[in-house]
């Protein structure tokens, strides 16, 4: 519905790129977490004191009572694949995806939690990956405090 | 009509330059906890929740789903509300409607950011047009010195006067264990500090801050039982009147105006500067504590200056302006004008610490951003 | 206790479709220019508005500026949502019901073919954790597909034929973006995006705007007349947890107590409603919304769905307007299907008329996989 005159307007596109650095706080509960991950390769959950329900990443708060949680317990980190998709060539994307299609996303249930973890899946062509899968992390040689110190979660041999 | 609301709680963190410490979801748990604590309610009496940030200070798409854990949202209704800089007060008239319609009983409205996670000055000039004004003239501070410019042009108000201001909201600030700059100044030290652009000098300008605030609104019915001094929402204005800061009228505050005029009417108050007891402004810069009083109609136009100098708007005078120290002492955008909403509430509840003003009936909030937009919250110690 | 109702009085929408060349305040001034027409008033009449905006899509801070003076801002009280237009309703109708206003212009704008949807869906998730794996719409859709699949072994034909059915329909709607004759074959060869979901799948980039007018029922019984009239009957919302793993992502729960609250306000229940536009960005969130909404069993829906339920000639059509598979302006959609409702009720759906039509749901979501969702039922 473009008022006749503008037919004739020549358009001018207007190039913009907003380009504004972010430090995002990782906070006390992820940086607990994450400090562990890299200095120790170990995977650790918090537990609600109230309805004992145990969450991995560790949360702030409890999602149902809104309790403070302070008692963290370490997790085996072996889990089984809840759900996976394949990303494909096609949808890949060099500016957003860390690994080169195809590759596998899971939602990983850990086992010792009641919450999964979303990561990759690797050491296994995508086509054997099945739900019900069980997987173990692999860690980083390099860590540096984040979630890709884990670099993906393999088949349990 | 619609039901009357109260606010029958009030949490804020302690904001600062930086909070290392918090992850943006716990800075909202710290200040959602308090809230709680503060109503002496636990998380199931909430029924519904709204929030409000600005987006590009943290990069955070979908923030009312994202902030989930810090607000005790799971399973329960919730929506996020953003206007800039009048984002705080966005929120808080938004969990006014909710409980005013009579479908909500208790809603949480939090106001949070973490300035300290970007640039401010390059988040904020995406606020202006790209192609006609964000170049020339985007960021807080353009459009502030140049309305003072005017105002000093057009009635002989002086830097000095401004200074004032500036000194009042930070000396206010030393009694309040929130505030984010507590630091006693002088006029003259104001006058010292560096030139930003002028008239506005360091000491005359907001900071950023990391910080959070959320406060409870309750139905009356509820109110009345959870608080023995709730503080009442007499009246709710908006005006986000302008898009371009080429069309703003500079000397004077014109969406100010209409909606304190409007603010007034409906709360039935005629004479403002001795009807409220206190006053919780957003100031952004000590400049618009001078300008905007006429814009407030606490005195003729030209005439703040004397109404400043005369010390009524000091804690020990007559209508006390920002106790808390106001926005040149905090400033986490996103909860910069709630906090306003919230220090009045405190002030009618009674529980302001070392900065209460005494025997409070009445209290007057204001929101500032965007484009010179206002918003303007009374409340009351009794009922509406 | 609700004091009165509101109505929708006029509703206002431009052509969805990608590569608009107006601008966001163009696209608000003609959606709510339209609906101010619909309406039978001015902008004089409106004495409070909700804009619905994002600042992620728009590339602005403060991204309800651009829109302000074209939403007729001027001299009124405005706010603005961020998220669905479904929740923005919900806010014009809760400042009409507080007694302060009593007519609200709600208008909503996006522009997808201006941003990247890959980039700002991942912006959604959570920079400390998530958003590193480069997760997105699609990716973590595709997570949700395939649960719900496994959970009740829906395949991917009765996927397919969610595509198949809204192209279809949008064949009948002008404002869709994309009208298709397509079938099974066609879905399931269309490349693979993320397992298992595929390019026909998926819901497209869209520019578009739309706008309704809300009257408190003493204003709408003054300023229109029966005809225009569609009541506001029930409403509600609802969020689940934000991490995908806090989740059963086959589970509807957040759905079903947002459902329960609009049915409960509405004093009617699934068995009443004629027609339903539901939000599906992907095939397979038609049929798990379906079920959420109670229409039919957990895990049923595909198989109705086979048998030739849910479409135009059925019992209760779904997405007669073409659904969010043919036209998805984010944050515009939910007001889009509530729009689509409206005309339904009025019996100015054209060929794609569902004949009979009294009572009609609107089904909005928020957040990655349906976190959120708001639900409304509006009546004649």
């Amino acid at each position: 519905m473009l008022a006749s005159w503008k037919e004739e307007v020549e358009e001018i596109i207007f190039p913009g790129k907003i380009s504004v650095p972010y430090f995002w706080t990782v906070g006390s509960t992820l940086s607990k977490w994450y400090a562990l991950i890299r200095d120790e390769c170990e995977i650790w959950a918090n537990r609600c004191p109230e309805c004992e329900m145990v969450f991995v990443p560790p949360k702030i708060k409890c999602i149902n009572c809104y309790k403070d949680l302070n008692e963290w317990i370490k997790l085996p980190g072996t889990g089984t694949i809840e759900t996976f998709t394949v990303v494909t060539e096609r949808f890949y994307d060099p500016k957003l995806h860390p690994r080169k299609a195809p590759f596998v996303y899971a939602v990983i249930k850990m086992d010792g939690a009641d919450t999964g973890l979303v990561h990759f899946v690797g050491g296994v062509s995508p086509e054997k990956v099945k739900v019900g899968m069980r997987v173990e992390p692999v860690f980083e040689k390099e860590r540096n405090g984040n979630i890709l110190d884990i670099k993906h979660f393999r088949p349990v041999s | 009509m619609g039901t009357r609301v109260a606010i029958v709680g009030v949490g804020q963190t302690h904001h600062a330059s930086r909070r290392l410490d918090c992850s943006g979801v716990e800075i909202i748990a710290e200040a959602v906890t308090r809230a709680l604590d503060d109503a002496e309610m636990t998380m199931d009496q909430i029924d519904a929740f709204v929030i409000g940030n600005m987006d590009h200070f943290e990069n955070i798409n979908y923030v009312d789903m994202w902030a989930t854990d810090g607000l005790g949202s799971f399973l329960k209704p919730v929506f996020k509300v953003t206007t800039g800089g009048t984002t705080g007060t966005t929120v808080a008239a938004c969990a006014f409607y909710h409980v005013a319609s009579g479908l909500f009983n208790t809603v949480l409205a939090v106001g949070w950011e973490k300035n300290s996670e970007s640039d401010t000055q390059a988040a904020i000039a995406t606020c202006a047009n790209p192609i006609l004004e964000r170049d020339p003239f985007a960021g807080a501070i353009g459009p502030l010195a140049t309305e003072y410019s005017m105002y000093m042009k057009a009635y002989g108000a002086t830097e000095e006067d401004a200074a004032i201001v500036a000194a009042r909201d930070r000396n206010n600030a030393l009694l309040n264990p929130y505030a984010h700059n507590r630091m006693k100044v002088t006029v003259e030290d104001v006058m010292k500090s560096p030139m930003l652009s002028y008239p506005i000098k360091f000491l005359d300008m907001c900071p950023r801050s990391d910080g959070a605030c959320a406060v409870i609104f309750a139905a009356e019915h509820l109110a009345k039982k959870l608080c023995p001094k709730p503080a009442w929402i007499h009246a709710s204005v908006v005006r986000h009147d302008y898009t371009h800061f080429g069309d703003l009228e500079w000397q004077w505050m014109p969406t100010l105006e209409r909606a304190s005029a409007e603010a007034y009417k409906k709360a039935g108050i005629t004479k403002p500067l001795k009807e409220f007891d206190v006053a919780e402004l957003y100031l952004p810069a000590s400049t618009t504590g001078v300008k905007w009083m006429d814009s407030l109609w606490f005195c003729e136009k030209g005439e703040a200056p004397k109404l400043i100098r005369s010390g009524t708007t000091h804690m020990d005078g007559e209508l006390p302006i920002n106790p808390s120290g106001g926005v040149i002492s905090t400033n986490p955008i996103g909860a910069t004008a709630l906090i306003r909403v919230g220090e009045a509430a405190w002030q009618i509840m009674g529980k302001a610490g070392e900065r209460q003003v005494p025997n409070v009936k009445k209290a007057l909030a204001t929101g500032f951003g965007g484009c010179s937009w206002s918003d303007v919250m009374i409340l009351g110690a009794d009922l509406p | 206790m609700k004091v009165e109702r509101v109505a929708v009085i006029g509703v206002g929408q431009t052509k969805y479709e990608a590569g608009k060349r107006e601008t966001f305040s163009e696209l608000v001034f003609e959606a709510a220019t339209k609906a101010l027409k619909d309406a039978g008033i001015t902008i004089k009449e409106v004495d409070n508005i909700v804009s619905v905006s994002s600042d992620f899509w728009d590339g602005r801070t403060i991204s309800s500026m651009a829109v302000q003076d074209a939403a007729g801002a001027f001299g009124k009280d405005i706010t603005t949502v961020e998220g669905d237009g479904t929740f923005g309703a919900l806010y014009g109708m809760m400042r009409i019901l507080s007694g302060s206003f009593g007519v609200t212009l709600v208008v909503a704008h996006h522009k997808g073919s201006e941003s990247s949807m890959k980039g700002i869906t991942n912006t959604s998730f959570d920079p400390l954790v998530e958003r590193s794996l480069g997760l997105d719409a699609v990716t973590s859709a595709a997570l949700q597909a395939k649960r719900y699949m496994t959970a009740y072994g829906v395949t991917e034909e009765q996927l397919a034929l969610v595509s198949v059915k809204n192209h279809g329909n949008a064949m009948r709607n002008p404002l869709a973006q994309y009208p298709m004759e397509l079938t099974v074959e066609d879905v399931m060869n269309s490349p693979v995006l993320s397992s298992p979901l595929k390019k026909l799948d998926c819901s497209p980039v869209t520019d578009g705007a739309c706008a309704l007018v809300l009257a408190a029922e003493r204003e709408a019984k003054k300023l229109t007349t029966n005809k225009k009239r569609v009541w506001l009957m029930g409403v509600g919302h609802c969020t689940d947890a934000y991490r995908l793993g806090d989740r059963d992502l086959a589970d509807t729960r957040a759905l079903k107590d947002a459902a329960s609250r609009a049915y409960e306000m509405a004093g009617a229940g699934p068995e009443d409603i004629d027609l339903a536009e539901v939000y599906d960005a992907f095939t397979y969130m038609e049929l798990m919304w379906i079920e959420g909404l109670g229409f039919c069993e957990d895990g049923m829906a595909g198989e109705y769905m086979e048998r030739g339920m849910f479409g135009l000639g059925s019992k209760l059509p779904i997405n007669p307007s073409g659904g969010r598979l043919s036209a998805n302006p984010v944050q515009v959609a939910g007001l889009a299907e509530m729009a689509e409702c409206v005309i339904q009720l009025r019996g100015q759906a054209g060929k794609r008329q569902v004949k009979g039509a009294l009572v009609a749901l609107a089904h909005g979501i928020n957040g990655m996989c349906g976190q959120s969702h708001c639900v409304w039922i509006l009546g004649k």
